[in-house]
């Protein structure tokens, strides 16, 4: 028996995207910068794709930069945004390492958040002004799921920084929450394809209201001179198929994993001594989308903390049982390093070393959680032992 | 099974799994992780990673960098700036591979700890993982004798011994050890490895302390975390001063390169080492020799030595062992030996079977007691050593 929930790590590819994608690797191989009947054919399909793209994310055709995945969208954002510089860029102390790492390699200032891992509005407003030239925060955050009140956030930047942008790291967010709706008050909008179904190595960086983004590579004139380079035409096909399918059904997901997420969380913590949610209960005080139940953190997610057990050992034993789930971030040699997020939020290192991240996803079944409900807890008393 | 990515854990992985074990491999994640040099580098954990791959065997990295800052580099540091010289290889072994690896692969089900050392656990009760029933799982988890009867050897290849590393151990934790190549000589390991095709098998052997980088050196390592002080060079004849060195805490006792310094077109050799007071005590190759080390922290194999029983002594990882007398604070070598600087490991064999370690214990200081009384230490040294 096998039980994946670790698909905030990666999702299994939608059939629909990996069907969508095969004509592009093989008859239509075209080069879409070109001008023959070969390279129109692939033309084509990246227009098709950028339509669908915009069309779920809530923006222009024209607004959408075609990348190779969430880090370069991110690095694209905070690098390329014509305000971006030294000591003008702020993020959230709980942004991924793509936005966290490019902010830091220009000397950027990070804003502290909430134990839930909630950005701290005070503190954001506080670090406010007229010389900030783009603000980060991520629409969820992809460790402990905590949703972020980005409409606060872009009220607070336009009132204090109105020359800044408004970047949102959405990765974590497709598929789960209404994306075109919430970031709709974001100038630039990070999406990965492979968190919702689509192949890796793909993504895009909305950028609203025409600003003219410094590409962070240099080459062709691909992507209207923002991201140069041959497209992925399959990959990019791929993930506009997977982020239709993924949005269609996203009602119906939410609901059907929100309910074995809270089964998971709630089986566990009864069960087991000394368990709890790291960011706090799932369904109250939360930022919803208007269109469901108000969740506080996305329903994927089910971030536990383990009193007494160190994360690399439960991984292990879960592994052994069949159990895919993960915790903190690999480091260059696939040890464990302690979560930057855990400690944003308050956690000492060591208790950092006790959590670990099990995340539902579209093909998670019943099945998967009864296997999880029946072997965790004998796992952590013989680790407990 | 745990695999630094070098040869020797490669191929006892292999040994291992071929004799039908359910083994499992492990990598520590000691230090660092931007460099691309030392023990836990990344291309030395892709190669552990590939070869468990390749022998089908799963594979974990271990994060025990906080463990390994604590218990190794921050007591390497302290003893250079009270001027000992450390062993971290064998402070590694004691705390992280035989400590917490230890307990975690107990607390994870395994009966035993495989590691690549050149060295030979026999005896006792056949301990768990010697006949067959290794693995996780396979039993009680318990040897019943707790290694009595067990002893540690030297490995069968001589020159390639690593049993002075292991030689703080107790036959408890050696009860859950297993030392697959310690009966192959190196030349077979390599032979082994290239036969399996293993990306190891041409691997140049780990040389250096791993958290060093190799370009960079230890002066630099050391200069980035404490202060470095100059220091005079005091003959031990004369008293006269004789050249100065740029960092005292740097020179080890018995050394002569880098000292610089020649008296009556003689080389000289560290004898004592004050950080306190700034002063490097130098004499002749005559006086750099000890037949008295004092010790301290005797931990044993077995039972204990008692007062005068004799043994064979090992000062270095390399270095030769010679007959001594045990005397419960202090080694007495039958030859004056070259000078142990305060902080090394003293490796002790059995008198009647020299191949097994009875003990270890650490250095303090080294002097000529019951050899010429020309060469004494300043009266100083002694209380340094102990700062």
């Amino acid at each position: 028996m096998q039980a994946y929930l670790d698909h905030a790590a990666t999702t299994p590819m939608r059939p629909e995207s990996l069907a969508a994608m095969v004509p592009y690797l093989t008859e239509h191989f075209g080069n879409p910068s070109g001008s023959h009947s070969v390279a129109r054919r692939a033309r084509v399909a990246i227009d098709e794709a950028r339509d669908e793209v915009a069309r779920c994310l809530g923006c222009e055709p024209g607004e959408v930069v075609f990348t190779s995945g969430g880090t370069e969208s991110d690095n694209l954002a905070v690098l390329g945004a014509p305000g971006s510089g030294p000591g003008r860029v702020l993020c959230s102390a709980v942004e991924h390492h793509a936005v966290l790492h490019a902010a830091a390699a220009i000397g950027g200032t990070t804003v502290a958040v909430d134990p839930t891992g909630v950005v701290d509005l005070d503190a954001l407003a506080e670090l406010l002004g007229p010389d900030v030239g783009i603000v980060s925060v991520m629409l969820v955050n992809n460790e402990v799921g905590s949703v972020q009140p980005l409409a606060d956030v872009a009220a607070l930047v336009r009132a204090r920084a109105p020359r800044a942008l408004l970047h949102t790291d959405a990765v974590a967010a497709v598929g789960w929450l209404d994306v075109a709706g919430l970031a709709a008050v974001a100038d630039l909008v990070s999406v990965s394809a492979h968190k919702f179904g689509g192949p890796k190595g793909v993504g895009a960086l909305v950028v609203r209201n025409g600003p003219r983004l410094a590409p962070v590579l240099h080459g062709g004139a691909q992507e209207r001179g923002r991201r140069p380079g041959t497209h992925d035409v399959a990959g990019v096909v791929g993930m506009a198929v997977a982020l239709r399918v993924a949005t269609d059904a996203r009602i119906d997901t939410v609901t059907r994993v929100g309910a074995m997420r809270d089964r998971l969380a709630e089986g566990l913590t009864a069960s087991i001594e000394d368990v709890g949610e790291s960011a706090g209960p799932v369904g109250v005080g939360g930022v919803g989308d208007g269109l469901m139940v108000e969740r506080a953190k996305i329903a994927p997610s089910c971030h536990l903390r383990v009193g007494g057990v160190d994360q690399e050992e439960l991984l292990m034993l879960l592994d052994d049982e069949g159990v895919c789930a993960s915790a903190g971030a690999a480091c260059a040699s696939g040890g464990i390093e302690p979560s930057h997020v855990l400690l944003a939020m308050g956690w000492s290192p060591a208790e950092a070393r006790s959590a670990i991240r099990l995340s539902l996803g579209y093909t998670t079944t019943d099945h998967d959680i009864d296997h999880v409900l029946d072997v965790m807890p004998k796992v952590v008393e013989r680790l407990r032992a | 099974m745990a695999m630094s990515g070098g040869v020797d854990s490669s191929v006892a992985a292999a040994v291992l799994t071929e004799a039908g074990h359910d083994v499992v491999g492990a990598t520590l994640k000691l230090w660092g992780g931007a460099t691309d040099s030392g023990c836990c580098s990344v291309a030395d954990v892709d190669d552990a990673r590939r070869v468990a791959e390749q022998l089908g065997v799963d594979h974990h990295v271990f994060n025990f960098t906080d463990a390994f800052e604590e218990s190794v580099v921050t007591p390497y540091v302290v003893d250079h700036a009270a001027g000992r010289t450390p062993n971290p290889c064998i402070e590694c072994n004691r705390s992280i591979k035989f400590g917490l690896l230890l307990e975690r692969a107990t607390r994870l089900g395994f009966d035993a700890l495989a590691t690549g050392h050149h060295a030979r656990v026999v005896g006792g009760d056949g301990g768990m993982g010697r006949d067959g029933g290794m693995g996780r799982d396979g039993g009680d988890g318990g040897g019943g004798s707790h290694g009595a009867g067990l002893s540690l050897r030297r490995g069968s290849d001589k020159k390639k011994d690593q049993s002075y590393v292991l030689s703080m151990l107790s036959a408890g934790e050696l009860a859950r050890v297993v030392l697959p190549v310690g009966e192959m000589t190196k030349a077979e390991v390599r032979a082994r490895a290239a036969a399996l095709g293993l990306r190891t098998a041409d691997k140049p052997d780990s040389q250096d302390v791993c958290f060093i980088h190799a370009g960079r050196g230890r002066r630099s390592f050391l200069a980035d975390r404490m202060e470095l002080h100059g220091a005079e060079l005091v003959d031990a004849s004369s008293g006269a001063v004789v050249g100065t060195v740029p960092a005292g805490e740097l020179v080890t006792v018995g050394q002569r390169r880098g000292l610089g310094v020649a008296v009556d077109g003689r080389r000289r050799y560290a004898l004592s080492v004050d950080v306190a007071a700034r002063r490097i005590t130098v004499g002749t190759s005559d006086d750099a020799v000890g037949a008295r080390v004092t010790v301290d922290r005797a931990t044993w194999v077995g039972p204990a030595l008692s007062r005068r029983d004799r043994a064979y002594a090992q000062t270095s990882a390399h270095g030769a062992a010679a007959p001594c007398t045990w005397e419960g604070d202090a080694v007495v070598f039958d030859e004056p030996q070259p000078l142990v600087a305060p902080g090394q490991t003293v490796a002790l064999y059995d008198a009647a079977d020299p191949d097994a370690v009875v003990g270890a214990a650490v250095a303090m200081a080294s002097s000529m007691a019951s050899s010429s009384p020309s060469a004494v230490a300043p009266p100083s040294a002694p209380t340094s050593a102990r700062a």
